[in-house]
């Protein structure tokens, strides 16, 4: 797609603006001690880690900038920061 | 019809005749003739325009950007440390591709204060995305205010524009001036059609967030248009010739280069004083031309060395310096015929209002058939330290 000439934007712009890019370490719910307590989706700035249909928790990587702010405050420390490769 | 006109006041009538529907300045010297006039001109409801009055420069043109980004042709003015005000809403109405069009009186900048002419304050913001075009006379400044408009809007182009003539020597200078009807105003710059604008019915938002992936397109394109703004200002400057009688199809203007030998390279008001001393030189024999740059950004650089392909020499007059490198347009015209073989010397001259009368050109072509250069002109070395 083209660029908009003068960078004009249509109303809604923060979720066409895909900020996992941004992203140095990325969270990976492992799923193995989880309590399913949900404060990963609580604390989460961006609004990325949704609840699943087996209520396990999930990240969206399109959006997650990896503030490991979920890893940081999940009470069973089931979510481990990986760095992302190359 | 010829009038006999402060500069400042044609310079205001020709904006009238643009029509203008949001004019936002702050005033300054020497820019306040031209506001003024405006400001009587919405009150005696002989210009349909809304003015914004406004407590600084950052604020006019702010508005500014929020006038044309609804819609609306825009006007602003202003000069010196008023432009330096406005620096960084500069950069955002480039950036936002706004067709706004704004008169630079020319003044040098604080400090020391000064509020005499260079043309230090436009130079400055050469990189900022605008277009820069530089009058020699009144009769110049008025009419490229039309062609102003006229290229900025252009949905090819869209990027705002400097018109520049110099403070007090042309601002408050009465010449006769050919002013235009609205009619022929009319005929020559069409009704504004804005490529976007803001509607609450349709939202949008200008100059959005560019991240690391988008960024260096955005400035790509801006220059790209910027090139693209070459043959437009052309045509542009043609049509209106072809209309009014007056040409202005060049973005650089050579006077007597043909068999010249040591040409100047100028821009502005000094240009008419560079023509008579060069009118006097070839009296005594000397081949002596000039190039005069109408338009400083886009950068007319495969013209320049086109023009300049015969001579020896180059004498660039800066009315500014880039403190700790050389003159601005003096580094460019060097950029452009590097490895011609070409010597070029680069003069700083008349800063602050400092006269540059035609003994000085003289002066001046001397030194550089001397090989003497890239200096300031004129120092009082009586009083350096």
């Amino acid at each position: 797609m083209a660029l908009n000439i003068g960078c004009t934007a249509r109303p809604g712009k923060s979720r066409s603006n895909r900020t996992g890019a941004w992203r140095v370490f990325r969270p990976v719910f492992k799923h193995d001690k989880c309590t399913k307590c949900g404060i990963c989706a609580l604390v989460c700035p961006e609004g990325c880690v949704e609840e699943r249909e087996d209520e396990f928790y999930q990240v969206n990587y399109e959006f997650c900038k990896g503030c490991a702010l979920c890893a940081e405050e999940c009470p069973a420390e089931d979510i481990e920061m990986e760095q992302e490769g190359k | 019809m010829m009038q006999f006109m402060e500069g400042s006041y044609a310079v205001a009538d020709a904006v009238r005749l643009c029509r203008p529907q949001v004019v936002s300045a702050y005033p300054i010297t020497p820019q306040t003739h031209i506001v003024e006039a405006l400001a009587d001109m919405v009150a005696n409801c002989t210009l349909d325009a809304e003015y914004i009055t406004v407590e600084s420069e950052f604020s006019a043109l702010s508005a500014c950007i929020g006038a044309s980004a609804a819609g609306s042709r825009v006007y602003s003015a202003t000069t010196s440390q008023g432009l330096a005000l406005m620096f960084e809403v500069c950069f955002n109405v480039a950036g936002m591709r706004l067709p706004i069009v704004m008169t630079i009186v020319n003044r040098a900048l604080s400090a020391p204060l000064s509020i005499w002419n260079d043309q230090q304050d436009s130079i400055s913001l050469r990189d900022s995305g605008w277009m820069q075009l530089y009058a020699e006379d009144n009769q110049e400044a008025t009419d490229l205010h039309y062609l102003a408009y006229r290229v900025a809007e252009d949905h090819q182009i869209l990027l705002p524009i400097f018109v520049c003539f110099d403070g007090f020597i042309l601002s408050h200078t009465y010449e006769p001036v050919e002013t235009l009807t609205q009619e022929q105003a009319d005929a020559y710059v069409p009704a504004f059609s804005p490529y976007a604008k803001l509607d609450p019915a349709d939202p949008i938002s200008f100059g959005m967030f560019a991240s690391p992936d988008y960024y260096m397109e955005f400035r790509y394109e801006m220059d790209r248009a910027m090139d693209r703004a070459k043959e437009r200002i052309v045509q542009a400057g043609k049509e209106f010739g072809k209309q009014f009688g007056r040409d202005y199809s060049g973005l650089i203007e050579g006077y007597r280069l043909d068999d010249a030998e040591t040409a100047f390279v100028a821009m502005g008001s000094v240009c008419g004083t560079v023509k008579d001393a060069i009118d006097e030189m070839r009296a005594q024999g000397r081949k002596v031309g000039l190039l005069r740059i109408r338009c400083y950004r886009p950068f007319p650089g495969q013209e320049i060395v086109k023009a300049l392909q015969g001579v020896q020499r180059v004498a660039v007059l800066d009315k500014n310096i880039s403190l700790g490198s050389k003159g601005a347009v003096g580094l460019e015209v060097k950029d452009a015929l590097y490895g011609s073989g070409i010597s070029v010397f680069d003069y700083i001259v008349g800063l602050g209002g400092r006269d540059m009368k035609k003994s000085d050109i003289a002066a001046i072509a001397a030194m550089a058939e001397k090989g003497q250069g890239d200096q300031f002109y004129g120092l009082r070395q009586e009083v350096l330290r």
